[in-house]
């Protein structure tokens, strides 16, 4: 129970420490080969600091390749818009199953947990299949309405909600607010822990996501992030590893930015979901 | 030889210090109450005595055993946390054989699967699920061995905890607010039956509570500590008639003592109306003290009567007792008064009365809290006015 | 008698106002509910069906007639050996990856727990490839692991190690793509595994010290495995199915190669269905995939769940 500097304190942050480290490697090469110029990247691999900035030259290839900024914009439209809907969808849900008695709760149940189950890979076909028919390739409703709904916001909701007490609700059914007005103005006020949870999980997800955009957008002007950057090693042929150093760090940043940023945040949103799964 | 002394013990958080240098000495199957307030030091006290914590300073002895550098594993103590810490996977069953199989099976012995496979096992186990059943026997709780603490009530978890201190047959019994998570009717059938298990055990116990009656009630003598002090380690008879500080006072005993502040006279004692206290020790005039006296020590009488004029504010029906609480007249402290249901014929609140204490139960304490003997004298004052 | 008729009087009488009610409030129920649920219908479950239907017929994208097989595409599957490769390379990959990022991660969050200095630090190192984007890092990682110019194989020459073609050789890409994978995995888990440990109530440690448990090893037994047993299934059964549905690092670095040495059970099914077109025979395809996964979680939620719970 002591603080002092024992032994076996510094073999623990030895071994803590050296693992950061190879967890961090690859940030530390990125940033660091990100301004090397070619000839330095074929030589001294090892060397963290270049010996000739790079930087402005790499970042211009990267940018000059493939669109950075309509990679990102579009990353935050898709992102946004789909969080949005999930949320507007799944909140009003969630609520009639955890506070009101209807007929079809417990179906409704079983849905949602079957939902679980099926991801984005095994609805992929079919999907695919009828949005070509529709001719909607290539734009923002095939990136969005596959994910409009989560049966995981329901299922999250679903658990918070029911841990709200019943009095609250009561009471503004007493004072006259219409059920939606409930859930608008009693229900989502009180739920901005979920929420942020929520928000943490979808937009990483599917920020992170490769499959689904792949599959319905071969347009660049519609790529998201993920899919651009694979564009550009694409057009790059992949030799010039400075540049692709540099477009992969201008794409990391938001996320990493954001996490940092928010990092409290992060850790208890992925607290929440793990405590109620 | 005592079988339990803790000598000079300090502890302290950063500039916070928790316990200021406690000693005291426990008897052979002495039954102990630490009892004050919260944040007086008593469960780090308790903790230091287990091995939980280290104390900065002091020494810990229990049957002639140096405790003080031994770590909570070796000092044969047994403790009663208040949240019972029962461990939640295991049934209650194997909750009470737990330190059975720490200290008779090895390592080895103990891994899940593979331990019950050695040789010399089944022996062993077999002896330990024998004292368990004993154990499980004696309180009454055989029934509820196959269950996890979470099927059980708090009074059935509360006898598992108890069980699994003592079927190790420790040196030193340690409890840390064992009852205060009970419902308060089973609060103080649970105190017979605690006080019970100690004595058939015969152990020292050293028996934390916030609860100065379950103290009083429980214990051979009472520990009262206050801010890192020990104030007075006493039997409870003792702690309640003859206190040895201010706050001691006041900590002890329902309702509240009632404490008058006053000043030492020219003649060096103190005046209380027709009562003069002149204490032992010479006090320089104008200093501050204290005088105490409990509620039921108190009597009304019509006004008129020597004694010091009040005002009823209120009585409380308490069934068995009336507390009527008063007003002073000269000096507007509030004197509380506790009598029997047959006395308060006649008393209202408004009506202007006379408090009269009984002269030889007025305490008087210094500025420091500290008592200070004191001889009682009538003054004829108030007889010279009317006579 | 006219007592009798008051006692004859129906007591239904009470009942409407309380029906009238109730009904309002399934009405209400139902269209909050209902949007959600039309969405489910239209992108859950009629996908579904699709696919299982789709997986008994020949449908080729581009081809406008397409008729009912029955089940020669998965009488076609057991016998490809590209899918059988696809299915024992996903295997290997979930075997190593699982298994490790739950290790690593309960390691770290132990290591993490029991130090005061640094917690901050340490937490957002591990977690940062979590939050980060895969497709980008596999990146990375492709330059970290060149057989010429990457880092790691210049470390190995430096200390006098040869430096295998991790990605590139038949014989060690599945092991590099499952390093990275547990490098994007353990901060996810150690999180988990971190709140799991907090949720311990100290008290428990203490009575473990009283009742005898001298070594940090036995209180480790005695109340940290088990109290995070819950966690741990979570965190399992997480890992397998993120395990088991590996995609972006594949299609990013190797497609497959070489030599189907890396193709995936997600990557056969995309080159399938979206590269060759054939969709029926795809279809089948998910169909295995969806019952790998719907069997893993029936199985954990059988198994393991009942004993594991207090």
């Amino acid at each position: 129970m002591t603080e002092t500097f024992s032994f076996g304190r510094a073999f623990r942050l030895t071994l803590l420490s050296l693992g950061a480290l190879i967890f961090l490697a690859p940030y530390i090469f990125m940033i660091s080969t990100a301004g090397k110029g070619q000839s330095e990247i074929f030589t001294s691999s090892l060397s963290l600091i270049p010996t000739q900035f790079f930087y402005l030259e790499n970042f211009a290839k990267a940018f000059g390749r493939v669109s950075m900024g309509q990679l990102l914009w579009n990353g935050v439209i898709v992102c946004g818009l789909i969080f949005v809907i999930q949320v507007i969808i799944a909140i009003p849900c969630a609520y009639a199953m955890a506070k009101l008695k209807f007929g079809a709760a417990r179906l409704l149940m079983a849905l949602v947990m079957l939902g679980l189950l099926v991801p984005i890979h095994a609805t992929s076909l079919p999907l695919y299949v009828a949005f070509d028919s529709a001719a909607l390739l290539n734009s923002y409703t095939a990136l969005v309405a596959p994910f409009s709904i989560s049966v995981f916001a329901i299922f999250l909701f679903l658990q918070f909600f029911r841990a709200m007490p019943d009095d609250l609700i009561h009471a503004a059914r007493l004072d006259g607010m219409s059920e939606l007005g409930i859930v608008m103005r009693v229900i989502v006020p009180n739920a901005w822990p979920a929420i942020t949870a929520f928000a943490i999980f979808s937009v990483v997800a599917h920020w992170n996501d490769l499959y689904w955009p792949l599959i319905v957008v071969s347009n660049q002007a519609y790529a998201t992030p993920p899919l651009g950057l694979l564009f550009f090693r694409a057009a790059e042929a992949g030799d010039d590893y400075g540049a692709l150093m540099a477009a992969t760090l201008i794409i990391t940043l938001p996320l990493v930015a954001a996490f940092l940023l928010a990092q409290k945040r992060f850790v208890e949103g992925i607290t929440m979901t793990g405590l109620k799964g | 030889m005592s079988a339990l002394s803790i000598t000079n013990v300090t502890k302290s958080f950063g500039d916070n210090h928790i316990l200021k240098g406690i000693s005291l000495e426990a008897e052979a199957g002495e039954f102990i109450a630490l009892v004050g307030p919260s944040g007086c030091g008593k469960s780090t006290l308790l903790r230091i005595v287990a091995g939980l914590e280290g104390a900065d300073s002091g020494e810990i002895v229990a049957g002639g055993r140096d405790l003080t550098r031994l770590v909570a594993a070796e000092r044969n103590v047994a403790m009663v946390f208040q949240s019972y810490a029962l461990y939640p996977h295991l049934t209650a069953g194997q909750n009470i054989a737990v330190p059975l199989a720490m200290r008779n099976l090895t390592s080895m012995q103990r891994l899940p699967a593979i331990g019950s496979m050695l040789p010399g096992q089944k022996a062993i186990r077999k002896d330990i699920m024998r004292q368990v059943t004993d154990m499980a026997r004696s309180l009454k709780i055989d029934h509820l061995l196959d269950r996890k603490p979470g099927q059980m009530s708090g009074g059935q978890r509360q006898r598992v905890a108890l069980a699994r201190a003592m079927v190790r047959q420790p040196g030193l019994f340690l409890m840390d607010e064992p009852l205060s998570n009970l419902d308060a009717n089973l609060r103080v059938h649970a105190r017979g039956e605690i006080v019970d298990l100690h004595r058939r055990a015969g152990v020292p116990t050293l028996y934390v509570t916030h609860d100065q009656a379950e103290a009083l009630s429980m214990a051979d003598r009472v520990a009262v500590m206050m801010s890192g002090n020990l104030l007075q380690l006493a039997a409870p008879e003792v702690i309640y008639d003859d206190p040895a500080h201010i706050e001691v006072a006041k900590f002890v005993g329902q309702p509240r003592i009632n404490t008058i502040a006053s000043r030492v006279d020219a003649d060096g004692a103190v005046t209380l109306g027709t009562w003069r206290l002149q204490p032992h020790e010479t006090l320089a005039p104008g200093t501050d003290i204290t005088v105490a006296i409990r509620s039921e020590f108190l009597s009304i009488a019509d006004l008129g009567t020597p004694g010091l004029p009040a005002h009823i504010e209120r009585l409380e029906f308490l069934g068995s007792e009336v507390i009527v609480y008063t007003k002073l007249d000269a000096i507007g402290e509030s004197m509380v008064v506790k009598l029997a249901p047959s006395e308060v014929k006649g008393l209202v609140a408004g009506k202007p009365v006379t408090i009269v204490p009984q002269g030889e139960r007025l305490m008087v304490f210094g500025a420091d809290g500290a008592r200070l003997r004191a001889d009682l004298t009538f003054t004829t004052q108030l007889e010279r006015a009317h006579g | 008698m006219a007592d009798m008729t008051a006692i004859s009087l129906p007591i239904e009488k009470s009942r409407p106002i309380v029906n009238v009610s109730e009904r309002h409030e399934a009405r209400v129920a139902w269209m909050l509910a209902a949007p959600a649920m039309i969405l489910i219908v239209l992108f859950i479950l009629a996908p579904v069906v699709a696919v299982i239907t789709l997986g008994f017929t020949d449908f080729e994208l581009g081809y406008s007639t397409f008729k009912f097989v029955g089940f020669e595409n998965y009488a076609e599957l057991m016998g490809d050996r590209t899918f059988r490769q696809s299915l024992w390379n996903t295997t290997v990959y979930t075997a190593i990856v699982a298994p490790a990022s739950i290790l690593l991660g309960l390691s770290v969050a132990l290591l993490i727990e029991s130090e005061k200095l640094g917690r901050s630090f340490f937490r957002t190192a591990y977690f940062l490839p979590v939050a980060s984007l895969l497709v980008a890092m596999a990146t990375v990682w492709q330059y970290l692991l060149h057989p010429t110019i990457g880092p790691v194989n210049s470390l190995l020459n430096l200390i006098g190690l040869p430096g295998p073609n991790w990605l590139g050789s038949a014989g060690t890409v599945l092991y590099s793509l499952s390093m990275i994978g547990v490098w994007q995995t353990v901060g996810f888990n150690m999180i988990l595994f971190l709140a799991g440990l907090t949720a311990i109530p100290r008290d428990l440690y203490a009575a473990a010290e009283i009742d005898g448990a001298k070594s940090s090893l036995d209180r480790f037994f005695l109340v940290t495995l088990p109290m995070l047993g819950p966690t741990t299934v979570f965190v399992t059964t997480i890992s397998i199915i993120n395990a088991v549905k590996v995609f972006e690092t594949v299609k990013t670095l190797t497609e497959g190669g070489p030599n189907k040495a890396s193709e995936v059970l997600l990557f056969t099914i995309y080159q399938e269905g979206f590269v060759y077109l054939r969709v029926g025979y795809a279809s089948a395809m998910t169909v295995v995939f969806l019952a790998v996964l719907v069997v893993m979680m029936f199985a954990q939620y059988r198994l393991v769940d009942r004993k594991v719970h207090y």
